[in-house]
């Protein structure tokens, strides 16, 4: 193909994403979209995976056979998650294996919130109410993306986010109202979570490297501050409501701006997180990769296991 | 209180609760995410199950005991689960090979119980049975998957297989209760069920390529609470929260 015909395919493809055309798996793509995606798309994918870890540490103890049975379904749903954004990225003609060794050899990123510990049964629920509540902020405005396959996986992701989102901010509620006990668990795990849950959106407009070409293909539709200040603006009352105190002593209702003002986030913290120095990233790095390697021997016998099989049928089909 | 009638429910249930803990010790570490999931899923359906027998245990004791006190407040010799499913996670082989011995005992038993004169007791087994069925599916589809797949997975399977044989036998003991329920009609022999369960369990494993194990030492006494080491530590981690914060809702 001729320079001036890509450049005419690219034209057209930029014209069908401004008239909220979807783009799907077989037609043409311009490779930085493709790749774009799969960073992005594999990224999310991870985080359900890895997301699953600092929850499942807490199924063997929750406190009640309702709480233990929600939270086995919460994490099974992220594991669900995690299969259909997978395959979402199969469409582009990335193999799921691929996508595991780029995570397992620290290539691929995950959302560095799973990086903090669960320490307390209250992170049940800020988790819930705080990380899920910041994941369906970025993840609504991407049920319109550009990119068929991940448009629909982002539909049925969000329905279920804000199901999981209620039901932490249900656990966290039934804590701040319980015994005194309770209440500084809630207290505690707030404390711990809600800065965390603030540097979840992503570092500042300034810094953001990949937000113009985003927005133009609708991977992006708000900037990281702007979604970081919706979180805000909806969580604060929230935290009211229940008697919890946002531990921001900064905070401020703005009149005029009619949002919260906050301090100051540490971004130092952030970057040392997303570089792999955070309290987990060893930890969950070494149960990702200590699951798949223990498991290929599983995967190997039903692959041998399959083919086996096949081969029985064909000799009787002869 | 109809104390015969509290105590098999609890025997039936214990079963549910204690392997539902052990499969949860699994999520998120499983061999595959399509495994993560049907491990998962197979102890969200046990303790699903749970819930029903134990609220209805909470209501024939007629005190104001919760399906909670039930599960996370007894003492480790109070438990009245077989052996078998207490046993740990040693690798995958021997999960799936806990699951699939006592799935096919558990889909027998439900179908029986479906007939029982206790109509509570008859509609959980009738809930149940289907989850059940699926249950035996997944495991037994395993259990071919590694003994008919590589060397090694044989070799993993068949080492399971004789390791966790021991506590079979046990399944098919009788309790006071299930006497007592037996002759009412509410019960299940569970004696009848054994020899069909070891027709099937040989087939599987014949098909398999895998040896049906021929020890006849076998271990009991889980239905009396007398247990393995192993289960104090899964109920340390099952009633933490309870002991740790008593009397508090969540």
């Amino acid at each position: 193909m001729s320079e001036e015909q890509i450049k005419n395919l690219e034209v057209q493809f930029e014209a069908r994403i401004a008239r909220d055309e979807k783009i799907e798996p077989k037609d043409w793509m311009p490779e930085k979209y493709r790749k774009t995606h799969i960073r992005q798309m594999s990224q999310h994918a991870h985080s359900e995976i890895v997301g699953m870890l600092p929850e499942g540490n807490w199924i063997t103890r929750a406190p009640s056979l309702r709480r233990k049975v929600a939270l086995l379904a919460k994490v099974q749903d992220e594991a669900g998650h995690g299969l259909y954004l997978y395959s979402a990225c199969e469409t582009l003609g990335v193999s799921r294996d691929e996508l595991y060794e780029q995570l397992h050899s620290g290539k691929a990123k995950y959302s560095s919130i799973f990086n903090y510990p669960t320490i307390t049964w209250a992170d049940m629920g800020a988790v819930g109410w705080l990380v899920d509540g910041a994941a369906i902020i970025n993840q609504v405005p991407l049920c319109n993306t550009s990119y068929g396959p991940y448009a629909r996986a982002m539909v049925r992701v969000c329905k279920e986010e804000s199901f999981h989102q209620r039901q932490g901010f249900e656990i966290m509620m039934k804590l701040a109202n319980g015994a005194p006990e309770q209440k500084e668990l809630a207290q505690d795990a707030l404390n711990r979570w809600w800065w965390p849950s603030l540097m979840m959106l992503g570092p500042t407009d300034a810094e953001s490297i990949h937000t113009e070409q985003s927005m133009k293909w609708k991977l992006k539709r708000k900037s990281n501050d702007d979604l970081r200040q919706q979180f805000i603006d909806q969580t604060v009352p929230q935290a009211e409501l229940i008697g919890l105190t946002i531990p921001d002593p900064d905070l401020k209702w703005n009149e005029e701006r009619q949002s919260y003002d906050f301090g100051e986030i540490n971004w130092d913290e952030f970057w040392q997180v997303v570089k792999g120095h955070g309290p987990m990233n060893k930890e969950r790095m070494k149960a990702r990769v200590g699951a798949w390697e223990e498991g290929e021997w599983v995967r190997d016998a039903a692959m041998a296991y399959a083919e086996k099989k096949q081969a029985r049928k064909q000799k009787q089909a002869i | 209180m109809k104390q015969n009638l509290y105590n098999y429910i609890l025997g039936i249930a214990d079963n549910s609760l204690i392997l539902g803990q052990r499969l949860g010790e699994l999520t998120g570490h499983g061999p595959s995410l399509e495994t993560d999931i049907a491990c998962t899923n197979i102890s969200l359906d046990l303790f699903g199950q749970v819930r029903s027998y134990f609220q209805y245990a909470a209501k024939i004791a007629g005190d104001d005991r919760t399906e909670d006190d039930i599960a996370m407040l007894r003492k480790e010799r109070e438990y009245k689960s077989v052996l078998l499913v207490e046993q740990p996670n040693t690798n995958f082989a021997y999960t799936m090979a806990r699951q699939f011995l006592f799935d096919v005992y558990h889909l027998a038993f439900l179908a029986e119980l479906q007939k029982s004169t206790d109509l509570t007791l008859s509609a959980i087994a009738n809930k149940c049975i289907k989850e059940v069925s699926y249950h035996e599916r997944f495991s037994s589809d395993w259990i071919k998957r590694l003994g008919d797949g590589t060397e090694e997975s044989k070799a993993k399977m068949q080492e399971a297989m004789d390791g966790l044989w021991t506590y079979t036998d046990e399944l098919f003991h009788q309790t006071e209760a299930d006497k007592a329920m037996v002759v009412e009609g509410i019960g299940v022999d569970v004696t009848k069920l054994k020899d069909a369960y070891y027709t099937r369990v040989s087939a599987v494993l014949e098909e398999s390529t895998l040896e049906t194990p021929e020890s006849k030492w076998f271990q009991k006494g889980g239905k009396e609470g007398i247990h393995t080491e192993h289960l104090g530590y899964l109920l340390a981690e099952l009633q933490y929260m309870q002991r740790a914060y008593p009397n508090m809702e969540w």
